[in-house]
């Protein structure tokens, strides 16, 4: 459980209080500037919150062994910046950094990672010869390769085209279904709408609206957040937001 | 070990040998006796490759600790403002007298590192920020060139003055085991806090949050590199002066020859940077020059500034 109580960072965040659990997958929303990075980043331990703390299953992230927290929760950043021309498999073997195993070991969690994300024919490959969206798989299977208990992801589905976003989000199910906590914040709100199991929305750094997304992500909550005059259509798991 | 760091040994193994043979008198294995044969090799020369290599490999660790660090390949230990810093004290001992100064020059050097290490974590240290850092590594930088400039102008006499211009420039030159035992284990200790902040360094190839999410700790990563960079760059002003473009240059040579993590970079970085210095330091003692030989920090600066003029024009390419 990862828990968030009474979270304020002062002109970011105010009185945020949230819990999520393991093995689901959870999406941050709301219009931009409504703290959902900030959100991300302070629920990975990043943002120390002026008031409020956040727990992993009942223990402050404050005082958790820094390497303890890196591999419990793996995060990536909004902002894919990578400095250096590496390959696709040395990027995603940064991602054992917080580990103390043998060499064996993680190339083997490092070939895993790869794997999940279908980018065994590309492993090789320096990161300037990928498109956008095989760059955006990679850096997932950087945080993958680390196989933390939660996966706190920015946007991580924003480069991506249609397909791969299907695929990329089946995975992140698939690993939530294994017990795996997944955060993600997005924008599409039909994304939301379809594959979270909790949403949160957020609006100029408060908290709005939380809980399933039929709740959540009610034509009345969009309506006060984003100011738009919009109608769910189709079936549940398949819905799509109609201006 | 890598293909390279095999590669740089067996360099290495091979020039260092041969460069003891090399100089203003020519020493032939197989040929006949050369007078002071010996104490050439063991009073001037050997002491003179060592600190070569010494100087050599914990300025091209730097260098590729530096850029990994500011994530730029471009970066370059001096950018901290540590040499200038150490120059300004070195330069300041050239008033306490001429008979003490074999023992003040080294120790005000280290004490100008040492001040400008201070001073850099005192005012970006607790934020850890980068950017902060290195403006405050040019702040200081310049900050010491201004009192250097100073320390010159207000110089007690002609005779002063010139010696302290010549050292100024850097050079291996005259230097013996005195300079070695004072540079080795400074040296050492700057590579092993380098060796310490490797991990961190290709963290921070992700960016900066990135890193801290893999447990870096950007404060801790900060004081390593000042610790180390300051050590390595203010022994080594303080037994031969300013040798710049080493650190820079460097990295370059060897990262298409490494997974180009930051890590990956230091060991064949120090081994190129001992090679570089080495090498060029043997070139500015055989090359015939009227009164006297080459200094090595004008030798290594006419190499790499139009290095660094084409490392632009290729940064600028690759940009466009």
């Amino acid at each position: 459980m990862l828990e968030a109580l009474g979270l304020t960072i002062p002109h970011r965040l105010h009185e945020v209080t949230t819990q999520l659990r393991a093995g689901t997958v959870t999406a941050i929303v709301g219009p931009n500037g409504a703290g959902k990075s900030t959100m991300l980043a302070a629920l990975a331990g990043l943002h120390a919150p002026t008031t409020g703390t956040v727990t992993l299953d009942g223990q402050p992230l404050a005082q958790l062994v820094r390497q303890e927290r890196a591999r419990r929760i793996g995060y990536l950043p909004q902002a894919g910046e990578v400095a250096w021309n590496l390959s696709v498999r040395t990027l995603v073997g940064l991602g054992r950094l917080p580990h103390r195993t043998s060499a064996a070991e993680n190339a083997e969690a490092v070939k895993q990672a790869i794997a999940a994300m279908q980018l065994e024919p590309l492993a090789e490959r320096a990161l300037a010869t990928l498109s956008g969206g095989e760059r955006a798989r990679a850096l997932l299977a950087r945080v993958l390769a680390t196989e933390p208990h939660w996966i706190l992801a920015d946007e991580p589905l924003a480069a991506l085209d249609l397909a791969h976003q299907q695929a990329l989000i089946r995975r992140l199910r698939a690993l939530a279904q294994e017990g795996t906590g997944v955060v993600l914040v997005v924008h599409d709100l039909a994304l939301a709408m379809n594959h979270a199991d909790h949403v949160i929305v957020l609006d100029s750094g408060k908290l709005i609206a939380q809980g399933p997304p039929q709740e959540a992500l009610s034509e009345h909550f969009v309506a006060q957040v984003w100011n738009l005059k919009a109608r769910w259509l189709g079936e549940t798991g398949h819905r799509a937001l109609a201006l | 070990m890598t293909r390279p760091v095999i590669v740089l040994l067996a360099a290495l193994a091979i020039t260092l040998p041969l460069s003891l043979l090399a100089g203003q008198v020519w020493i032939d294995p197989f040929g006949p006796p050369v007078p002071n044969a010996t104490a050439i090799l063991m009073e001037l020369r050997l002491p003179r490759a060592l600190l070569a290599l010494i100087l050599g490999s914990g300025l091209g660790a730097a260098g590729a600790a530096m850029q990994g660090y500011l994530r730029n390949p471009l970066a370059d230990p001096g950018l901290f403002g540590i040499a200038p810093a150490a120059a300004l004290g070195a330069v300041l001992s050239f008033y306490t007298g001429y008979e003490i100064q074999a023992v003040t020059l080294p120790l005000f050097a280290l004490t100008g590192a040492a001040g400008a290490m201070a001073l850099l974590a005192l005012i970006a240290g607790r934020s850890g920020g980068i950017a902060l850092f290195t403006l405050a590594g040019m702040m200081i930088a310049s900050l010491a060139g201004a009192l250097t400039s100073l320390a010159i102008s207000l110089s007690p006499n002609p005779f002063a003055l010139s010696e302290i211009v010549t050292w100024l420039m850097g050079a291996l030159a005259d230097r013996g085991w005195h300079e070695v035992r004072l540079a080795a284990p400074l040296t050492l200790l700057g590579l092993l806090a380098l060796w310490r902040a490797a991990p961190a360094l290709d963290a921070l190839a992700l960016g900066e949050a990135a890193a801290r999410s893999l447990g870096v700790e950007p404060a801790r990563l900060l004081a390593l590199m000042i610790l180390a960079i300051g050590l390595i760059v203010g022994s080594g002003v303080a037994v031969a002066g300013m040798i710049g473009f080493v650190g820079l240059m460097v990295p370059h040579f060897v990262r298409p020859f490494t997974d180009q993590r930051p890590s990956a970079t230091l060991l064949p970085s120090a081994l190129a940077g001992a090679l570089l210095l080495l090498v060029a330091d043997c070139l500015c003692r055989i090359l015939p020059l009227q009164g006297g030989e080459l200094r090595l920090g004008i030798a290594l600066s006419l190499a790499g500034a139009p290095f660094f003029l084409r490392l632009l024009l290729k940064l600028r390419r690759e940009l466009a």
